[in-house]
């Protein structure tokens, strides 16, 4: 399955429902990388209305969610689709799953800057956190890239990145533990932060599942759950 | 006929024997001078259904036709290469072509039931075996009706005419005197293609079920009825063998772009 496939159906009706189909994924996921951005940038810069934003663009990513669902149940009952067209669809389906909960965990970083109450102490942590933050937000954004163009190889990479990911929540948590056993009345402000942090790392992770889905998509192998060589194995091949 | 001790000879002896059952070793087929399959290899795995997808004019009735041996009966045909069954190569000349049929059995689009009552369509096969034990017949025709799913719908009515039956009957009728001779291998030729939805379903359980005791070929345009029904799928395109691979692997990451067009309706 390359993206010079897509088309060509002898259905131009077909042609064009998928094309439609790819082109609401992509608008979601531009939506719920604009919601990725915003959070950390309402929590870095204590800004309340954007942080509203954020939480009020989640309708408009559900609602995408929703309608691209429904377009794939008309694709798969009226056209049965088969090979490359089953597997985009399945990809699909699956990405927006994921695009969904990454919106979800945006809108709640959204909802934490909103509680949370800066002191000088912890918000030393809050450059990492913007750090992760866009390293994140790159992960999301190549991910779907990856998933436009078709491209497994470059989803293979993205998919590395997550190991980068990992490495700054871990370094976060750590400094955050010291924030509350050297002042337990910084607990409540350090959790916010911590969840916060946490659902980085979710998003980090559900980036590297639609990796997994492009990989799918595109040379057909099933690369969810086996070490990284293995996938290297499989994809590069 | 099939009673048990029997069929559990044949599965016993099936079990011990190779997964496969027909070699088909680089069979060419002309008509007159125009080469029509160019060179086809394939092994059918026994007791499974193996489906013949690709377009019109592609061979797959020719390469079907050629498992019985049905084309010796159009002039001009040529074949080279050949087809064993078990071993036997069914084109040797020692083969005597009305036994190769009694082993290869056929199905065709149109049911095509003889002029007779539904019970003397069953027995058809065997009487002309010799067959006339009126006890050993009544066995074969209630067991083969059974096996093609239509005893229950026939059983008060043997005596009626076949023609009064519904086409996806036919059908099944024509299934059971097709089964009735305990053929190895039955040939199926788009067998539902001219029945209602229902009725196809009604033949595709069927092959389901009858895929236990038998080797089954089917030659289908409906490409989800050979996503349903069989477990491997071969593609022919312009008489060659393109792709055969598990029916699971064709429909959804078939190795040729070809095999992919053709089943997702793109043009090549």
């Amino acid at each position: 399955m390359d993206i010079e496939g897509i088309g060509h159906h002898i259905s131009r009706q077909y042609n064009e429902e998928l094309e439609d189909i790819r082109t609401k994924v992509m608008e979601m996921g531009g939506l719920v990388e604009q919601q990725l951005v915003n959070a950390v940038k309402a929590l870095e810069e204590d800004d309340s209305e954007l942080a509203e934003t954020v939480i009020a663009t989640d309708y408009q990513v559900n609602s995408l969610e929703v309608e691209i669902d429904e377009e794939c149940v008309q694709i798969l009952a009226r056209r049965q689709p088969a090979a490359g067209d089953l597997r985009l669809i399945m990809a699909v389906i699956k990405t927006i799953t994921d695009l969904e909960r990454i919106g979800d965990e945006a809108e709640r970083i959204g909802k934490m800057s909103l509680n949370f109450k800066t002191n000088d102490n912890i918000k030393s942590t809050l450059p990492a956190i913007g750090h992760m933050g866009s390293r994140v937000r790159v992960m999301v954004h190549d991910a779907l890239d990856a998933f436009a163009r078709m491209d497994a190889e470059a989803a293979l990479q993205t998919w590395h990145g997550d190991r980068q990911v990992d490495k700054e929540y871990e370094g976060i948590m750590r400094q955050l533990m010291t924030y509350m056993m050297e002042d337990p009345r910084s607990i409540p402000n350090v959790l916010d932060l911590l969840w916060t942090v946490r659902a980085l790392e979710r998003i980090g992770d559900r980036a590297t599942n639609i990796c997994e889905y492009v990989m799918y998509l595109v040379k057909g192998k099933d690369v969810r759950h086996i070490s990284a060589e293995q996938m290297e194995k499989q994809i590069l091949s | 006929m099939n009673n048990p001790d029997k069929l559990e000879a044949v599965n016993k002896n099936s079990q011990t024997q190779s997964d496969v059952c027909i070699k088909v070793n680089d069979l060419k087929l002309f008509y007159s001078e125009k080469s029509a399959l160019h060179g086809i290899n394939m092994s059918v795995p026994r007791n499974k259904v193996t489906a013949f997808i690709g377009p019109s004019g592609c061979g797959k009735s020719t390469l079907l036709r050629c498992f019985n041996r049905m084309n010796d009966l159009v002039d001009d045909v040529r074949i080279e290469g050949n087809i064993t069954i078990d071993g036997d190569n069914i084109y040797d000349k020692s083969v005597n072509v009305a036994d190769l049929r009694r082993r290869v059995g056929m199905v065709f689009q149109k049911p095509n039931p003889f002029p007779k009552s539904i019970y003397e369509n069953v027995a058809y096969g065997l009487r002309i075996q010799g067959v006339n034990s009126r006890r050993r017949l009544d066995e074969a025709v209630e067991s083969s009706l059974k096996g093609a799913a239509l005893w229950e719908e026939v059983k008060d009515r043997l005596e009626d005419s076949a023609f009064g039956l519904s086409g996806g009957q036919q059908q099944r009728l024509v299934i059971a005197r097709a089964i009735a001779i305990e053929p190895e291998v039955l040939l199926l030729d788009e067998p539902a293609s001219a029945l209602d939805p229902i009725s196809t379903l009604k033949i595709e359980e069927l092959i389901y079920e009858l895929k236990d005791r038998y080797t089954i070929l089917i030659v289908t345009h409906n490409m989800q009825q050979a996503a349903r029904v069989s477990d491997k799928t071969a593609f022919l395109y312009m008489g060659d063998l393109i792709e055969f691979d598990d029916t699971n692997k064709i429909f959804t990451n078939p190795e040729k772009k070809k095999t992919e067009d053709y089943i997702t309706g793109r043009y090549g």
